[in-house]
């Protein structure tokens, strides 16, 4: 809660600086001789208020962030701790029972070790707190005391506002750089660890899938972790049965909704497809799980397929189709209106039909567009996480019949990761490994089609 | 008539134009078709959602007089204005009271199948009524997920006799449960509430919100109107179009190793969530936000500029005001992405079971769609149509959500 205490403190003092400055910079403007002074009063105040707000910002972020492990190293080092295990899973429940209890989130412990610790970590807490405030109040006195000194009649706070902006504006747009950093820093530095204890070789061509969270992780066993078939399971479901759905449903969709419908049709129709695309994936894996997948079973028992499995490819496959059909239609009617008028006209007045129109010369012009569209959608589709947690099955099948169950890349990281195995385990750090995977097959195929798209624009422009 | 055409007409070219003329209503039709399949997908798993749905409002419930007079619970005021309060009461024989009348009302067998936690509340209502303890009243408790299942049809046949008695001679009755909207989590179906996770929802966004918009805008601000043309600039853009096409389980995965790692007691906060989606909405915003801005006219700032503004003045006092309609439909839209989001928070740990509303935005959560998830994985039958209720409580939430961005728009975007 601390933090959250010290943000509006940071606010407060910013708004005290800023009334302060600005009432200076009035008696300034007052007293010149010409009424003027180099900048409106309220840069001044702005001036100030920044000076503030910005260092005690940055101290309350690093805060938040020592002030926890500081506490946790002074509850440590009280007489208190010297009975705890000396590590592993138990001595972090007895930490953080201890913990919430001192901070008040829950009533009494459960754990009679953690009874002891509960006083020192309320002290150690009180005391940091303390440190914490008067820490904000010392930094926001000292940067508001020297910017207040600085406010003069002939002082450009103006300027120096606008470059204060500026930089911050600048440092907003980076955000999406770091976490892209962030993303491809973390990936890569677990993959290592885990290609550290797994061959690459193994995971990149072995064709069993089956790690043993529980197992010995100094001695992982290599051919337990070949992910072929998730990578198989991945293309199977979301390349070639949701594709099978999607691109038909969606460039037939695109046609007529730009070719052959009335604006009162499309009026209509257009927002029912949006709302296709918002609806949350769990409400689709859900839907195939629930509906989807039991149907397909009982239609394959009636055709006399008698080891139908309750989850299946199809039904993943098909459901996750429908949720592309949108993205695809929208994918294609952006490059159809892109393709010239004359080119329509031209072919309409030798004598085509609208059919043969569209099939000879919109769609094969706007071919380029259409295929970087479904790459998109197919990044989408690989990319897609609840549909096969709740309807594909875990089983790592190799198989190309859609009604077995298979797995996929997102389900293993799910199934991974929220497992039991701890952080270090080879299992656990398979996950990352796929994450990489998957990560540079997206961000390949989302290369290649934005340039496709840029290009085909071009072509037209 | 005939001898009016072109000397081209003739029966195979008429033949041909018929062909052609098939073809023509063919494709019409595949694309009609096309379409009413997807909407017709829609209406179908909205209607089975709804279906469903009605049934996860409801559950079975049995009216039990309990006369407080015979009881002999301490009535004591203070005592019942204590947080512990239930305790008292538990202490003082109130389950065992709530039983023999239960005996009294439904028989033995029935008694038996009136949910455990039924007395927890009887004691709400005496704890918000002390004066109850001076005359009958009937209480509605929820029957066990057993009975309710029997009442369905469904479940062991012993079961179904015994509902079937009961709501025969009107005692065991499908009710209305309101509740469902101020609970949280429970293993017993009948128990269960979706405030625990709507309310993690609204933590998490307004976490999502608070960081995700201000930066997304300020990013937008500089690279629509600051930034020059240079690598740097380039860099940020490809990285920005890449981020929006991430699959959002990768956001998961930067969230379990960066955020858990900065902040390792915060498993599960809305705080941990709430800056994870607020990584993968960010990129929405910019972009939507870049659209809006590059849609104001230069007359606009070409003015602001000739009579002598400074570059951020006109950005602040001009293009921004007239871009914000636009900014906040994207802002919405990016939001409402966000809230129904799943793989990112299970990878962050908001899959545990919590059966209290978090308290503030560092305290364990769970949020609607995993909620969801979680239901759905229960074998109990129950959940089946909580499930379905859940999703419908998201997908209004979420409808109302777009609605708003579409009025934003109608009502706000100018066209220049």
């Amino acid at each position: 809660m601390s933090p959250a205490i010290l943000l509006v403190l940071a606010l407060g003092l910013g708004l005290a600086g800023w009334l302060a400055a600005r009432a200076r910079a009035w008696t300034f403007r007052r007293d010149s001789s010409t009424g003027r002074i180099a900048a409106l009063p309220v840069y001044h105040a702005w001036y100030v208020a920044l000076w503030i707000v910005v260092p005690v910002l940055v101290f309350v972020g690093l805060w938040s962030v020592i002030a926890p492990q500081l506490i946790s190293q002074s509850v440590l080092s009280s007489p208190a701790a010297a009975d705890l295990p000396a590590f592993g899973f138990q001595r972090d429940a007895i930490l953080s029972e201890a913990r919430s209890v001192a901070s008040g989130s829950a009533k009494a412990v459960f754990n009679e070790a953690a009874n002891g610790l509960v006083e020192p970590y309320r002290a150690a807490m009180a005391r940091y707190n303390v440190i914490g405030v008067l820490a904000t109040l010392v930094i926001a006195f000292l940067a508001g005391a020297w910017s207040f000194l600085r406010i003069k009649p002939d002082f450009t706070a103006r300027t120096r506002v606008e470059k204060a902006v500026m930089t911050i504006l600048l440092l907003a747009s980076l955000v999406a750089i770091l976490t892209t950093l962030g993303i491809v820093v973390s990936l890569v530095f677990e993959t290592f660890r885990f290609f550290g204890m797994v061959s690459p070789l193994d995971f990149m061509f072995g064709t069993h899938w089956g790690p043993d969270p529980m197992s010995n992780p100094d001695s992982p066993d290599g051919s337990r972790y070949g992910a072929i078939p998730l990578f198989w399971g991945t293309i199977y479901i979301g390349a070639i049965i949701a594709m099978i759905v999607a691109i038909p449903l969606g460039l037939m969709s695109a046609i007529y909704l730009t070719q052959y419908a009335n604006p009162t049709l499309r009026k209509w129709i257009k927002p029912a497809l949006e709302v296709l695309a918002g609806v949350p994936t769990v409400v689709y894996g859900y839907f195939a799980a629930l509906t989807v997948a039991p149907a397909i079973r009982d239609a394959a028992f009636a055709v006399g397929i008698s080891n139908a499995s309750s989850e299946s490819a199809l039904a993943a496959g098909l459901v996750m189709g429908v949720m592309i059909i949108p993205f695809v239609s929208s994918m294609a009617d952006d490059s159809i209106a892109a393709v010239p008028q004359a080119m329509r006209d031209g072919s309409l007045a030798m004598g085509a039909t609208t059919s043969e129109t569209i099939r000879k010369v919109l769609v094969p012009a706007a071919l380029p567009g259409i295929v970087a569209g479904v790459m998109l959608a197919v990044s989408r589709a690989i990319g897609e996480t609840m549909i096969v947690v709740m309807a594909a099955g875990a089983a790592a099948n190799l198989t190309g019949n859609p009604l077995e169950a298979m797995t996929t890349v997102t389900f293993q990281i799910v199934a991974m990761l929220t497992g039991e195995g701890s952080f270090d385990h080879p299992a656990t750090l398979s996950a990352f490994a796929l994450g990489f995977v998957l990560f540079m097959v997206t961000l390949g195929l989302n290369f290649i089609a934005l340039r496709v798209v840029k290009r085909f624009r071009e072509a037209y422009e | 008539m005939s001898d009016r055409l072109a000397p081209t007409r003739t029966a195979e070219f008429e033949a041909r134009l018929k062909k052609r003329y098939a073809a023509e209503r063919r494709f019409k039709m595949a694309g009609l078709g096309a379409i009413l399949f997807s909407v017709g997908v829609l209406a179908f798993l909205l209607v089975t959602m709804g279906f469903n749905g009605i049934g996860g409002f409801q559950r079975a419930e049995m009216d039990v007089p309990i006369d407080f007079t015979q009881a002999g619970l301490s009535g004591d005021p203070a005592l019942l204005a204590q947080p512990d309060a239930a305790q008292t009461l538990e202490a003082q024989g109130l389950p065992s009271i709530v039983d023999f009348y239960a005996e009294q009302q439904l028989g033995s067998e029935g008694a038996a199948q009136i949910s455990a936690s039924a007395w927890r509340l009887v004691a709400d209502g005496i704890i918000a009524d002390p004066t109850i303890l001076r005359e009958t009243v009937t209480f509605s408790l929820p029957a066990s997920p057993k009975l309710a299942a029997g009442l369905n049809g469904e479940g062991a046949p012993e079961m179904r006799a015994l509902a079937k008695t009961l709501s025969d001679e009107g005692k065991l009755e499908t009710k209305l449960d309101l509740g469902f909207l101020e609970r949280a989590d429970a293993t017993d179906p009948q128990q269960v509430g979706i405030w625990g996770a709507l309310k993690g929802s609204m933590l998490t966004m307004i976490v999502t919100l608070l960081m995700a918009f201000p930066i997304g805008v300020m990013a937008a601000l500089y690279l629509e109107e600051y930034a020059p043309k240079n690598r740097w600039t380039d860099l940020i853009e490809v990285s920005i179009n890449n981020l929006a096409a991430v699959p959002s389980i990768i956001f998961g995965l930067l969230g379990l190793a960066v955020f858990l790692w900065i902040f390792p007691n915060m498993r599960s906060a809305p705080l941990i969530g709430g800056m994870t989606l607020a990584l993968m909405t960010m990129p929405v915003i910019v972009i939507s936000g870049r659209n809006a801005i590059k849609a104001v006219p230069p007359s606009i700032r070409d003015g602001a500029l000739a009579v002598g503004a400074s570059p951020v003045q006109v950005v602040f006092h001009h293009v921004l005001p007239l871009a914000l309609p636009g900014i906040l439909t994207g802002t919405i839209i990016g939001m409402a992405r966000a809230l129904g989001e799943t793989a990112p928070l299970l990878m962050i740990g908001m899959r545990a079971f919590v059966a209290t509303p978090p308290q503030d935005f560092t305290s364990p959560a769970t949020v609607l769609p995993v909620q969801i998830f979680l239901w759905s994985d229960e074998i109990d039958r129950g959940f089946v149509e909580r499930t379905s209720a859940a999703i419908i409580v998201l997908l209004i939430f979420l409808l109302l959500m777009n609605g708003l961005a579409i009025y934003l728009r109608n009502r706000f975007e100018k066209k220049w």
